[in-house]
């Protein structure tokens, strides 16, 4: 029988200012997590009134403008204030100094701070959203977004602005720590592969969030003062905006699954009880993937009357990026061959996040393919792509690491069945979700329209009815982790039988992570792990 | 209600064909490599499942020649996607000599189509079975696209530029026709329909419009009314360069560059000359930015390439001359 600590980080201080003023990074991933949770759910009704009212090919639940804002709040909320926030921020703060037997970051201020600055950033995103709204894709291409629309703009592209700077701080608080605070012993080749991953998204942060920031900034200075950087009436090219934008916005498609392949690697490891079959293929990947990332930006542009040439570049480095990505895929399959595989729930997510991924992998081949994504692009095969990508790889990421790591979050642990039954279901309502849209794509139904020609209605009522079970399916881990707060079993230290400096000390971990600092004598995978050893 | 819904969409142009050859070869690929990946993993999470509560996995070492083979192997596999790819792009992006050129301008929400000959619609493009027609399209607002899934083929149309694309309809019916760059409000409702039409038929149908004679003549006119006519003669002696033979040919600016004289230099030029000026002459011309709108532009355009080509290349069935005041219909 595990028993409970009785001096931990959630019983450290229980007023208010304990919580806001925290410093302890363990607290700060919990505020993330309230945060990224309630956008989350913000940005997901968005995407259910959007299919419920794409079950019918007529616009009629919504007027076109709603529906247009519906579609630019979903993509802002979810890209910018879940996706890319959610495994650093909550996970990474969470476990980067647990991970290197430190007690905090090294500015733990800062992480507050960064906090602090991400809330702002919502809530100026919040403020446009309640006073009108914003309607010019999430993209924000001009010369739409900076003289045609007339909704929210500036407050919306404030939002992103500032929220860029949360991101930034954070990553640079996981550089310096991963760099100066290991424990002795805890060398670059022993580190967990989470980290190398984190630490590959944290150097794509710092290079191109900047980017991003300057971008909205030209979008609100254009619409303010008329400068006319993209106005072609007076010398600007509304195309400029389009390099500017996917300069950040494409390695920010790695910012938010590079750390879920970081995941991936822990759980496959963990519930295999191996080490990851060529860690060091898999950690130089997400190097790699960090700097390739950062020159694919053309491939957005394909139709945008970018030269031939250029697209021609642009689509063989694309093809490069999907390398190192296909090489983790084979190393993680390579994982399970002789493991001793566990069907817990995270293993249930990794499994679903190979699958995903790995079909979310493959059509980005047809995407990088120049003339045909001469078809593709800017229809619902984009749309499924991404979401692959994104909700298939990033979301199964993020829901797999806080089932696993939930014990030590909370010191509880989950219902381990119903567990099983949501991450069935969602990985079920994903499939009936997106699928569909693969073949909208190439049938040519264009992304962003409110009605559609009516013989793509049963594919949409598909996509809408799969909608309905992926919600559900999102709403069970709500419901049974804030149960188990109260509820669950005693977790105990490592109740996987995992390695990893987190699983050595107690669950929840004491606001100083470790009583004694610990000192690392092997790799990160080494199976009987030195708990198991103790409990054999 | 299934029987309606079709799973893989009609190809009706000469490069449909090769778009979906490609797109097998990447289905059967992805199937491949999808399979692959979800059989190796549902077995092993099978086969090596844990049977006891403390058991460990085998490491298992000594992956360098794994891992370079399937490093390599999507490498190569890439390349072939790659230059097949590409292969269609450059026939996607080179129209062929000799096309009949139609003009569009989006607009929020809605397609203007300009025909050369004068005829003019809306929403809907009438082109003939078999030939190449290329389309050169800019907007008067923000970003849209030119999209026809059934040909293959889709170009942004931007404003203050020009774009093309270009295809060859092989089978008469009507297409869709959508607006595939996000435009605002009515984005969904910028749609239209493609008429393909056998080329007879074509022949009635075009007879049936244009009270104001070609899109030449329109540009010809105008030409006169801005007193363009008053520089550039078709003599030598005016104070602007003659235009007579200019389209498709190349020029030297002030400072030694060379230019071919496209669609889109004969738009700057008009609207911004003193972006480029040609050796010789003063840069004395006024700008007409904001002056004439996209469709006089066109037409504009239209006038200054019927001097390079006295028998429209784009009519040879017809006898009307570019100049001639209105059509003997």
């Amino acid at each position: 029988m595990e028993v409970f600590p009785t001096h931990h980080y959630l019983n450290d201080g229980y007023g208010i200012r304990s919580w806001l003023l925290t410093r302890d990074h363990k607290r700060i991933a919990l505020l993330y997590l309230a945060a990224i949770t309630f956008f989350f759910f913000i940005g997901g009704s968005f995407a259910v009134l959007m299919r419920i009212d794409l079950a019918t090919p007529a616009g009629d639940l919504v007027s076109d403008d709603t529906y247009n804002e519906l579609f630019t709040m979903h993509g802002i909320v979810m890209v910018f204030f879940f996706l890319i926030p959610a495994i650093p921020a909550v996970l990474g703060n969470f476990l980067v100094p647990l991970m290197i037997g430190a007690k905090d970051l090294a500015f733990p201020k800062l992480n507050l701070l960064s906090w602090y600055i991400y809330i702002l950033g919502g809530l100026f995103t919040l403020h446009a959203l309640v006073t009108g709204g914003v309607d010019t894709g999430w993209t924000m291409y001009a010369p739409l977004s900076t003289e045609f629309s007339t909704t929210r703009v500036i407050p919306a592209a404030l939002g992103i602005f500032i929220t860029g700077f949360s991101s930034i701080l954070t990553a640079l608080n996981f550089i310096v720590t991963i760099h100066r605070m290991r424990a002795p012993g805890l060398s670059w080749f022993r580190l967990p592969l989470f980290l190398w991953s984190t630490y590959a998204t944290s150097v794509i942060t710092v290079l191109g969030t900047p980017v991003i920031a300057v971008t909205m900034l030209l979008v609100g200075a254009e619409r303010v003062f008329h400068f006319g950087f993209f106005d072609p009436k007076i010398g600007g090219d509304p195309v400029l905006f389009q390099h500017l934008f996917w300069f950040y916005s494409h390695p920010a498609v790695y910012i938010m699954v590079l750390p879920a392949m970081g995941v991936i690697s822990e759980l496959v490891a963990a519930f295999c009880r191996k080490p990851v079959f060529g860690y060091s293929f898999v950690a130089f990947a997400s190097l790699a993937i960090a700097i390739l990332g950062f020159l694919v930006w053309g491939h957005h542009l394909f139709v945008a009357g970018q030269s031939v040439y250029a697209s021609l570049i642009f689509s063989m480095l694309s093809f490069l990026v999907a390398i190192p990505s296909a090489v983790k895929v084979f190393n993680w399959t390579a994982t399970m061959y002789k493991g001793a595989i566990s069907w817990q729930t995270p293993m249930l997510y990794a499994i679903g996040f190979i699958g995903l991924f790995t079909i979310g992998g493959l059509t980005g081949l047809f995407l990088a393919a120049i003339g045909m994504d001469v078809h593709l692009t800017d229809t619902y095969f984009v749309i499924a792509h991404f979401h692959y990508i994104m909700v298939g790889g990033t979301i199964m990421g993020y829901l797999g690491g806080l089932h696993y790591w939930w014990p030590k979050i909370s010191g509880r642990l989950y219902p381990e069945g119903l567990a099983r039954l949501a991450a069935g279901i969602i990985f079920v309502g994903f499939n009936l979700t997106f699928f569909p849209q693969f073949i909208l794509g190439y049938l040519g139904m264009p992304r962003r329209y409110h009605a559609y020609p009516p013989e793509f209605q049963v594919l949409n009522v598909l996509s809408s009815a799969g909608a309905s079970i992926l919600g559900i399916g999102y709403l069970l881990p709500m419901a049974y982790f804030a149960w188990s707060l109260r509820y669950g079993k005693v977790a105990g230290s490592n109740p996987f039988g995992a390695t990893g400096l987190e699983w050595t000390t107690t669950s929840p971990p004491p606001t100083e992570n470790f009583a004694v600092t610990p000192i690392v004598t092997s790799g990160p995978y080494e199976y009987p792990s030195p708990v198991e050893k103790h409990v054999a | 209600m299934w029987s309606g819904t079709p799973l893989f969409p009609q190809g009706a142009s000469t490069i449909a064909g090769r778009v979906d050859a490609l797109y097998f070869f990447l289905l059967a690929v992805s199937g491949f490599f999808g399979l692959l990946i979800a059989g190796l993993v549902v077995f092993f999470a099978i086969k090596y499942r844990r049977r006891h509560p403390n058991a460990v996995g085998t490491e298992v070492s000594g992956g360098l020649a794994l891992e370079i083979g399937w490093t390599v192997l999507p490498f190569l596999i890439s390349l072939i996607i790659f230059f097949w790819g590409a292969n269609i792009y450059f026939a996607m992006s080179r129209p062929p000599d000799e096309t009949l050129n139609i003009y569009a301008v989006g607009k929020q929400w809605m397609w203007n189509i300009q025909h050369t000959d004068g005829t003019r619609e809306i929403n809907e493009l009438h082109v003939p079975v078999g030939r190449a027609v290329r389309m050169i399209m800019t907007s008067e607002d923000v970003l849209h696209d030119f999209s026809i899934p059934a040909f293959r083929v889709k170009a942004d149309v931007i404003p203050g530029r020009y774009t093309q694309i270009w295809f060859e309809a092989t089978k008469p019916g009507r297409y869709h026709l959508f607006c595939a760059e996000y435009c605002g409000t009515r984005h969904s409702g910028m749609t239209g329909q493609v008429v393909v039409m056998k080329a007879a038929d074509y022949q009635t149908w075009l007879s049936g419009g244009a009270p104001e004679g070609s899109l030449a003549s329109v540009g010809g006119k105008l030409f006169g009314d801005l007193a363009c006519n008053t520089c550039h003669r078709p003599d030598s002696r005016g104070r602007g360069p003659v235009l007579a033979g200019l389209f498709g040919h190349t020029v030297q600016l002030q400072g030694g560059d060379i230019v071919t004289v496209d669609e889109q230099y004969l738009r700057e030029s008009i609207l911004q000359p003193s972006a480029k000026i040609t050796a010789g002459y003063q840069p004395v011309m006024p700008a007409f930015q904001g002056i004439v709108s996209e469709e006089q532009l066109l037409a504009l355009i239209e006038y200054v390439k019927s001097l390079s080509t006295p028998q429209q290349q784009t009519m040879p069935a017809r006898p009307d001359t570019p100049t001639s005041g209105g059509p003997a219909r």
